[in-house]
């Protein structure tokens, strides 16, 4: 904890805040040149990858997947490379632009399509590549006997590509590209094994629920082509001051609408549970690690935009410990694990809302707990899909246990996402997530209560319900179906979970004591630390650790040491309302669906009766009477039409004639 | 002055290479159809004119702008808009020619008949399909047409102009009549469009001599220096000016001059009429903007109405009848009816974006027109095509990417954005706004609404029509030559819908005549 220094806390802040205002607001990217100006080789890979697979047909079955998982880790070699290249600029210098092409060009606007290489898209080009990769590795193993192989691994690459255009473009209209981008592959992938009607209408649903968010996205861009005359990055942040508050405000809610919609965030959060019908590497790569943090990004990148607008900013932070609660209260209650992990991506993405919601000062942490969770959570839906895997695919969470000893590899990179994730001192959670429970406490007035203590209180509820799934799985006795035959799984899949177990242990001590992190990304979101926290940061700390303690202690004592029912048992009301996720899909049919339906229904039959009977009817009647009379003409005889031809001419010379 | 003496113009062949290329090139393949055997001639034909075509373009390219000018006693002009449009023309013939190559592997027939000059159901045709006899005739026939509409779009003379056209209609007619099936219609079909082509260039004909003698000339350059010092002979000018347009829109199918349009469309073999479509109407449309825009430019108020009234009726009757059309390729007949006024939109506006809006709309209609009745020739009921909408029915669940890619260009027929339906349509409809022809813009958006109509009729049957309704209608598996046909067409219809600005520049670059 040394990075902490108290007695200058509050200087730095002010002093921060100062520096902020010219700083990072308008990113002047330099053209790229040498390496970096192939960046577009990033996005390219794997496109051609989904290409090739997609339009190479069954030739390409053999050799298609590896081909994918070689261009996934191709883009990940370059990532590398253009980072070694940019560590050889001074700080202040390490935004690159390489232009593509001029998209449209009319009159006054003019939108040209072009990526943005800077701190911030390479920290998510790494995130998004290297886990990314070894998923792509670990679905060789995981997809081996599904004969959809090659089209699995096409829409992978065409996801991987979509998120890196999503996190590379240098505008919104770029970025909405990648953004639909993702969202078709979430769309295709969730629905992967579509013959299974729950899973195709789970499908329906992300995609549905996604296109709300994307009204905001979009409205949010319409505002800004009409404030600022254009869409990218440099020019919209960099004419933000001149805009009104209103319009500013605005802007900040319909972008914050689309994060919602991407990110899971409450009210838009229905989808991601069920998105769980999808390959489990996909829920790992899509759901948990990537895509579904993109939202972060969308509000870090707008941090030019919500540094004026406090309004929003406080909206996004309600938004974040809203979810954040409803994400752990939902957790405690699953019994199918992806879901219960699914929960707690929502809960962890919660977090990394807030953080940005609390402003320049929470964006880095945003930032760091996403690539740390990205790590952690990918490790333990890789880990859930390898216990899957040993379970005959099962997974209800009450006929697992005791497994530890039959899959060991798995319970133990698992153990350590498990540690990460509840905050186990000097793991990669602890670091990233600590901070933002600082940062929360360090808000003025009533937030750093309110703040504070929600993300306080789910860390006590994380550590409970990633313990009871720890432990439902793992210990306790074995409660499995009678033709279960634990398992452990082919190297292939073990070796890319190690990795990310590894990574979920010492990632935060690698990236933060050190300030890698911190100086890697300080060109974007300038210099910030938190001020005097409402309680002493070592309060705060032996706070987290004793609620950690609390929560796993009593998972262990719930589901550890006693013996686990084989159904859900009758419960409260509470664990009721968060077994069926708070009602959500009621309320969303009462509020919206059954609305929308009725609302249709009533157009059809206003439609059929008032429209098609009078409006449509004469229009149509009168087009076709019309067309009748004109078809007589079209007889088939060489005269008549010779005829036609003569009267055309004479009426053309006649009316000239005439007109003379 | 000699009176007499014949002195020998001035030539510059390398300006002309990319022509005299592909009529030696269908001179060669006519010498091919006299000694080769009748087992390689498909081997041999197809290559050749492939080659010949895009060697042309190679020239077009690389020796084009560095030759241009005016040459051959001020008859043929080499500028912009000639290179822009027989690039043009070429690029489309190697797909229309690719789509006329398709034999399925063999397995099925191709579009041609064995025999062209016997009577139907004849000893003759039985003899000839015995043997096993093929049309390759169709190749030098197409280079040859080819090379007629290149010249089409350079002629700067009235009687050059003329010498074209017959060059590029001629071995139309005789292509529209060789459909190996309903031959009958093909021939009838084939005899229409001769007797009312001869028809339409005697109109032409009298108003190039109307001309000639209002201008004591045939070259543009001439006729619009007669005109811009005012001569005074208007009783010749503005006859003459509308007669000789008589001929050029009779050839892209303007209303009143389209009667022959669908029924030719149906009669002739489906990948002939596509290379038709296309490739006629870029040149037909060449040659009347560089009549319109160079020789009689000066006369623009006589004219201008005409041409307005022609695009208006044009939208407007081909849409009409589009929509109670129940054969698939009828409907895109009165579809480039309605196209054709969308072009003549274009030309009306009468400046530099009128040109570079008539090319670029006649660069996405193209594109889309050829992969479309490349997909009708696949679609087929116990061997013969399968033309009525409702065979159709529920193509999407049997052949998703053939219905896909159709119902894709049928977008871009409907100008829905995305497509370079769209972008086109913008691009004249602006045209023509900007110089003052809103109502014409007006009458073209609601033309293109009742025109979607058919469109969606045709979709909703391949999507949501029931596949038990059409017993027997199968897609034929296409050969490399037509799906590569198709997915050029389709490739370009959408990059040019997304991403319209390169051609557009492109078109704007080339947009300037050679006076």
């Amino acid at each position: 904890m040394s990075v902490h220094d108290l007695s200058h806390g509050l200087a730095t802040l002010s002093l921060a805040a100062a520096e902020h205002e010219g700083g990072a607001s308008a990113v002047h990217a330099t053209q790229a040149d040498g390496l970096a100006a192939f960046g577009w080789l990033l996005v390219a890979l794997p496109l051609v990858g989904a290409a090739v697979l997609l339009l190479g047909g069954r030739t390409t079955d053999r050799w298609g997947p590896a081909l994918a998982t070689a261009l996934s880790w191709g883009s990940f070699a370059v990532g590398v490379l253009v980072i070694v290249q940019l560590t050889g600029l001074a700080p202040e210098e390490r935004s690159l632009s390489v232009p593509l092409w001029d998209w449209v060009s009319v009159g006054e606007l003019s939108l040209s399509a072009g990526l943005l290489l800077d701190p911030l898209s390479l920290a998510f080009v790494m995130l998004i590549t290297f886990v990314g990769s070894l998923i792509h590795v670990y679905s060789l193993g995981y997809m081996a006997d599904d004969p959809d192989r090659r089209r699995f691994f096409a829409y992978l690459n065409l996801f991987v590509a979509a998120m890196l255009i999503l996190v590379l473009a240098d505008s919104y209209l770029l970025l909405f590209v990648g953004w639909e981008g993702v969202g078709l592959a979430s769309y295709l992938l969730i629905g992967f094994w579509n013959w299974n009607p729950d899973y195709a209408a789970a499908a329906n649903k992300a995609f549905v629920v996604n296109r709300v968010g994307d009204v905001g996205l979009i409205t949010a861009m319409a505002i800004m082509l009409a404030t600022f005359g254009a869409l990218d990055f440099a020019t919209v942040h960099g004419s933000a001051g001149g805009a009104s508050d209103l319009t500013l405000t605005l802007i900040g809610l319909a972008l914050l609408l689309g994060a919602c919609g991407k990110s899971a965030q409450f009210p838009l959060q229905s989808w991601l549970g069920d998105a769980m019908a999808g390959p489990t590497p996909v829920s790992a790569l899509i759901h948990a690690a990537t895509m579904v943090t993109a939202g972060v990004y969308l509000i870090a990148r707008s941090q030019a935009i919500y540094d004026l607008t406090p309004d929003a900013r406080l909206v996004v932070a309600i938004v974040g410990a809203v979810t954040l609660l409803y994400g752990a209260f939902v957790g405690c209650a699953k019994d199918d694990i992806k879901k219960a992990l699914a929960a707690s991506t929502m809960s962890q993405i919660g977090y990394m809302m807030l953080a940005v919601g609390l402003g320049p000062v929470g964006y880095l942490y945003a930032i760091f707990h996403l690539v740390t969770h990205g790590f952690f959570k990918a490790n333990m839906f890789l880990g859930a899909g390898s216990v899957m895997h040993a379970m005959g695919n099962r997974v209800d969470m009450r006929r697992f246990g005791a497994l530890r000893a039959d899959i060991k590899i798995t319970w133990l990179t698992f153990m350590a996402g498990w540690l990460a994730i509840i905050g186990f001192p000097f793991t990669a959670g602890w670091y990233s997530k600590d901070y933002i429970i600082e940062t929360a406490f360090a808000e003025p007035g009533w937030r750093a209560w309110v703040f504070g203590g929600v993300a306080l209180l789910g860390a006590g509820i994380t550590a409970f319900y990633m313990s009871r799934l720890f432990f439902m799985t793992f210990f306790g006795t074995a409660r499995w179906h009678e033709d279960a035959h634990p398992h452990e799984s082919p190297l292939v899949m073990t070796v890319p979970m190690m990795v990310l177990a590894l990574g979920s242990l010492v990632l935060g001590v690698v990236l933060y004591p050190t300030g890698v992190i911190t100086g890697w990304l300080e060109p974007v979101f300038g210099h910030a630390e938190h001020g005097e926290p409402l309680i002493p940061v070592l309060a705060i700390q032996i706070l987290a650790f004793v609620l950690m303690l609390v929560g796993a202690g009593l998972a262990w004592v719930m589901y550890g040491r006693r013996e686990v029912p084989q159904t859900a048992p009758e419960a409260g009301p509470l664990t009721r309302a968060a077994r069926r996720d708070f009602y959500q899909d009621g309320v969303n049919d009462a509020l919206f669906t059954g609305p929308t339906m009725t609302l249709a229904r009533t157009s059809v039959e206003v439609d059929s009766v008032l429209v098609e009977g009078t409006v449509t009817g004469g229009t149509t009647g009168g087009l076709n009477g019309l067309s009748r009379v004109l078809r007589r003409a079209q007889n088939g005889f060489v005269r008549s039409y010779a005829l036609t031809m003569l009267l055309g001419v004479v009426v053309i010379l006649g009316a000239v004639w005439v007109m003379q | 002055m000699g009176g007499s003496m014949f002195v020998a113009p001035e030539i510059n062949y390398t300006a002309l290479l990319p022509m005299i290329i592909v009529f030696v090139g269908g001179l060669v393949g006519v010498t091919v159809e006299g000694f080769a055997s009748r087992r390689t001639r498909y081997a041999v034909q197809v290559p050749l004119s492939v080659a010949t075509l895009v060697l042309a373009l190679l020239a077009l390219v690389l020796l084009g702008r560095d030759n241009e000018g005016i040459t051959a006693a001020g008859t043929v002009a080499v500028d912009g808009v000639t290179l822009a449009l027989q690039g043009l023309v070429l690029v489309l013939s190697v797909l229309g020619l690719l789509v006329m190559s398709e034999r399925f592997g063999g397995e099925q027939p191709d579009a041609f008949t064995q025999s062209g000059v016997s009577t139907p159901g004849s000893a003759e045709e039985t003899l000839a399909t015995k043997v096993g006899a093929t049309t390759t005739e169709v190749y030098p026939l197409t280079l040859m047409s080819v090379g007629g509409m290149m010249l089409f779009v350079a002629a700067n003379d009235l009687i050059l102009l003329f010498v074209a056209l017959e060059i590029l209609s001629l071995p139309l007619y005789v292509l529209a009549g060789l459909a190996r099936r309903r031959r009958l219609l093909s021939q009838e079909a084939s005899l229409k469009y001769f007797l009312l082509g001869s028809f339409s260039s005697a109109f032409y004909l009298f108003g190039a001599v109307l001309l000639y003698g209002y201008a004591g000339s045939t070259r543009f350059s001439d006729i619009a220096a007669a005109i811009s010092s005012n001569v005074g002979m208007d009783g010749l000018l503005v006859p003459g000016v509308l007669l000789v347009a008589v001929g050029l829109l009779f050839k892209v199918g303007a209303v009143p001059f389209h009667a022959w349009t669908p029924d030719v469309y149906q009669g002739a073999p489906t990948p002939v009429t596509g290379f038709m479509a296309a490739c006629t109407k870029v040149a037909a449309f060449g040659a009347m903007l560089r009549v319109l825009y160079v020789a009689v430019e000066g006369a623009r108020l006589e004219w201008q109405p005409v041409i307005a009234v022609v695009a208006a009726l044009s939208m407007v009757v081909g849409a009409l009848l589009a929509i109670v059309q129940t054969d698939v390729k009828r409907i895109l007949a009165y579809s480039s009816i309605a196209h054709a006024g969308f072009i003549l939109t274009g030309v009306v506006a009468l400046d530099v974006a009128g040109v570079s809006s008539t090319m670029f709309y006649l660069a996405t209609y193209g594109f889309m027109t050829i992969p479309a009745f490349a997909i009708v020739a696949l679609v087929r009921s116990a061997g013969t095509e399968a033309t009525l909408v409702d065979q159709w029915a529920g193509l999407g669940r049997r052949s998703p990417w053939i219905a896909a890619s159709f119902t894709f260009l049928l977008m871009a027929f409907a100008g829905i954005p995305l497509t370079s339906g769209f972008t086109g349509k913008f691009a004249v409809f602006s045209a023509a706004v900007s110089q003052g022809w809103a109502w014409l813009a007006v009458v073209g958006v609601l033309a293109s609404a009742v025109t979607a109509y058919i469109y969606f009729v045709l979709v909703v049957q391949m999507w949501l029509g029931d596949p038990g309704d059409a017993p027997g209608t199968v897609v034929v598996r296409p050969s490399w030559m037509t799906s590569f046909a198709i997915l050029v067409g389709v490739a370009i219809t959408l990059a040019l819908g997304v991403m319209p600005s390169p051609v557009l520049d492109l078109a704007q670059s080339t947009a300037a005549f050679l006076r």
